[in-house]
């Protein structure tokens, strides 16, 4: 891709001392108690766990950029879909929602499947775009006959508790996998269309993939209850009640001096930080090994020049599609992931510019074709993205403070929270433009 | 009669807001498929810098309606449009000097023009954010309506009422004389010839002496035009809401490329092919239908709507990717880099 990419030396002592840094903020978070810092172990192991759920979506984002110049503009849909999936497998079954109207919705949405398989035949075989309108207009109302009636039906199911179709009651880390299934299906079909084409036509098409999907779980109430939210996911480590009620934990608290309530909830979150830790050193393993194996060194040969690598026979397109498949998986595990953490799937809270824009701050910042990088990055950009929440409207407190009351300070004060998004935007173009190699160069 | 009833519910629900809401598509695809000519990127700032805009109208706009000054029948934000083009284009030709710039001198990949439009469009959201807030802001003054539902009975004695706001046949009408203008810049004056050539060919533009710089400052500035007559004209409309403007991109990007990027007169007819495909498909027709056919029965609670008003970015999204699979570069012929 650009020419600024090209390996120069950087100090090998980069990546540890950005983690010894982000050692010394979470000690700091953890143990300080200020007006910067908490001091609140739990607030700061909070932070970690979501920083290292950032960190895989930027494993993700980045293998998608990193390894082959994709930019994906829709990591907030793929995120979302990959949340999709802990409520539908690991949700106990809904009474009465399978009986009402399961074995019809199945249908219809193959039979909806169908229909796009037929328009795909029936252009190759004839090349006839009249045809293809006739197949999928007729294929449409097939698919409304079928799937209207069943909807009404699973919706009109005990609608204030449920309403939604439910889950398979299979354990919720099962779910991660089948979160990745999801985003690769969608990565699939969405690369499928636009990849080939001019580079600017990926992002776009991303960008609306991401709106719909987003959409989708927005409305669609039998799916996902809308945005009545999907509470109470089940969850794959110890609930802190549990604990409290256990005489053993109360001892091993006790063993430490610490609160009860505070133990409990500081164990939970270990036990999060232990799994998503597992996860993320797995992915990153398999990353660098893919990165180091004779692919990786294709993908980034394609990156640095397509019109070479095409002339030595590879297919550029092909591949393409691969790594943008394989990266999407890697984000939908992690929006598996996230909602197992929240417990709930809120769809009004994924924000593109939250999830998307801020990942790719999260990336860029942290070294592009990294993968130490993209991790360091995320984690740090989303310490310093909580913390700004309460940093910024102190600095500005404190900037103000000298200044009469007045509209202009009131103003000023009220707008503080939004001043992350300028700052947001700042780092990224300073980092894109004076060390677009970002923190942890790549090697 | 019947039938007119039939078509006077179509013109209200259907004509009159698809071509309001196409002409403000249009405008703001303009804008994204010069900058796309000229720049050679899509502009995903393009949303944000919208919405920027219509802010300082709007406090422009309350600035002078504290003062008391009015133009009655037309909304007061009308006179605040040339001051807030200016400033907004200042604002954008600094983007261009401070971000842009830099990547054209290096001869960057397209996709990091993109990137960094991200990053701009993440400064523009902040700014417009410290600007006005993200909550929903009323602008629009002066007559409510051209023709209202009561007094179009009363004179033609159908039973349906046909509305037309005064805004909608402002958007149209404007927007169809900025049009005119830009082509008739485009194609009659030095500096849109030279734009012209520019986009056509780089090298050839450069050794006739067309100055690239100035060129691109132009385009900047005739994009900031349209980005704050569009993003005005939405508002106006419909109502200020921040995020719509960054929701809009996805439409105005694929009315851009439906027309095949690059190209103008592609730019406004893919704007009004969008906004009549996304209002038709997302409309329930049951009413239209009951008087065109009043024997067909759809049943009680067949509203006849293809799909929910909540899923037409999906419509937008559709006729994008139809585009991309069967002509990529367009209905019109746009640039294929």
């Amino acid at each position: 891709m650009a020419t600024n990419r090209q390996a120069a030396a950087s100090s090998p002592w980069r990546a540890p001392i950005v983690l010894a840094i982000l050692a010394v903020l979470f000690l700091l978070e953890g143990t300080v108690r200020n007006a910067m810092f908490s001091g609140s172990w739990n607030t700061a192991l909070a932070i970690l766990n979501m920083g290292l759920i950032s960190a895989i979506v930027a494993l993700g984002v980045n293998m998608q950029w990193g390894y082959a110049g994709l930019f994906n503009v829709g990591v907030v849909g793929f995120l979302a879909l990959g949340g999709l999936a802990p409520v539908l497998v690991s949700l106990p079954p809904v009474e009465g929602a399978w009986e009402a109207g399961g074995p019809r919705l199945i249908l219809s949405l193959l039979v909806g499947l169908g229909v796009l398989a037929a328009a795909s035949l029936v252009w190759r075989r004839w090349r006839k775009g009249w045809a293809v309108a006739l197949v999928l207009i007729a294929g449409f109302f097939l698919f409304r006959h079928l799937f209207d009636p069943a909807v009404a039906a699973i919706e009109a199911n005990n609608p204030a508790r449920h309403g939604n179709i439910g889950g398979l009651g299979l354990p919720v880390l099962v779910s991660w996998l089948v979160g990745g299934l999801f985003a690769a299906a969608a990565a699939w079909a969405i690369g499928k269309v636009a990849l080939g084409l001019r580079s600017d036509y990926l992002a776009i098409a991303t960008l609306g993939i991401g709106e719909i999907i987003v959409a989708v779980l927005r409305n669609e109430e039998w799916l996902a209850r809308g945005v009545m939210n999907v509470t109470s996911i089940p969850r794959p480590v110890a609930y802190e009640i549990d604990l409290q009620r256990n005489p053993d934990f109360v001892a091993f608290a006790q063993g430490w001096g610490l609160p009860v309530a505070e133990a409990s909830g500081i164990w939970v979150k270990l036990s999060y930080m232990s799994l998503f830790l597992v996860v993320l050193l797995v992915i990153i393993l398999l990353a660098e090994l893919a990165l180091k194996s004779p692919w990786g060194r294709m993908m980034r040969a394609i990156r640095d020049n397509e019109t070479a690598a095409g002339a030595m026979g590879k297919n550029v397109t092909g591949r393409h599609l691969q790594v943008f498949i394989l990266g999407s998986a890697v984000i939908g595990i992690a929006g598996a992931m996230m909602v197992t953490l929240d417990g709930l799937l809120a769809p009004t809270s994924y924000n593109p510019l939250r999830y998307t824009f801020l990942i790719w701050v999260m990336v860029i910042v942290g070294g592009s074709g990294n993968n130490w990088g993209a991790v360091l990055g995320a984690v740090l950009i989303w310490f310093l993205w909580i913390k700004a929440e309460v940093w910024g409207p102190a600095l500005i407190a404190l900037l103000t403070g000298p200044m009469a009351d007045g509209p202009l300070k009131a103003h000023l004060l009220e707008s503080a929270p939004h001043m992350r998004f300028i700052a947001m935007g700042a780092v990224l173009l300073l980092v894109l433009r004076f060390a677009p190699r970002g923190l942890v160069p790549e090697r | 009669m019947d039938i007119l009833n039939g078509l006077v519910v179509f013109l209200n629900f259907v004509f009159i807001p698809a071509a309001a809401y196409g002409a403000q598509l249009a405008l703001g695809a303009l804008g994204v498929t010069l900058i796309y000519g000229i720049l050679r990127f899509s502009n995903f700032a393009h949303g944000d810098t919208m919405a920027f805009g219509t802010a300082i109208v709007i406090l422009l706009t309350w600035g002078l309606q504290a003062l008391g000054v009015s133009i009655f029948p037309l909304p007061t934000a009308l006179l605040a449009l040339p001051l807030a083009i200016a400033l907004t284009a200042l604002l954008v030709l600094g983007t261009d000097r401070a971000v842009y710039r830099f990547y054209r001198r290096q001869k960057a990949a397209p996709i990091i023009f993109v990137m960094a439009s991200v990053g701009v469009m993440f400064v523009m959201n902040g700014l417009t954010r410290l600007l006005i807030g993200v909550n929903e802001q009323r602008f629009d003054d002066g007559a409510r309506f051209l023709i209202d539902v009561r007094t179009f009975r009363e004179v033609t004695g159908l039973a349906e009422g046909l509305a037309l706001r005064s805004t909608q046949a402002l958007t149209v009408v404007l927007a169809f004389a900025v049009m005119v203008a830009l082509f008739w810049f485009l194609n009659r004056t030095r500096s849109g010839k030279a734009m012209r050539a520019y986009s056509d060919n780089e090298d050839l533009a450069l050794l006739s002496g067309i100055d690239p710089e100035r060129v691109v400052r132009l385009t900047w500035i005739i994009a900031a035009g349209l980005m704050v007559i569009a993003g005005t004209l939405y508002g106006l409309d419909k109502s200020f809401r921040p995020f719509n403007y960054f929701q809009i991109l996805l439409p105005i990007f694929a009315a851009a490329i439906v027309g095949g990027l690059g190209n103008p007169l592609g730019a406004i007819a893919g704007g009004f092919l969008v906004a009549f495909s996304e209002v038709a498909v997302t409309y329930p027709w049951v009413r239209v239908v009951s008087y065109i056919a009043p024997w067909y029965d759809p049943g009680p609670g067949n509203l006849m709507q293809l799909l929910g008003t909540e899923y037409k970015f999906a419509v937008s999204f559709v006729i994008l990717i139809v585009v991309l699979l069967f002509r990529p570069t367009g209905l019109f012929r746009g640039k294929s880099v």
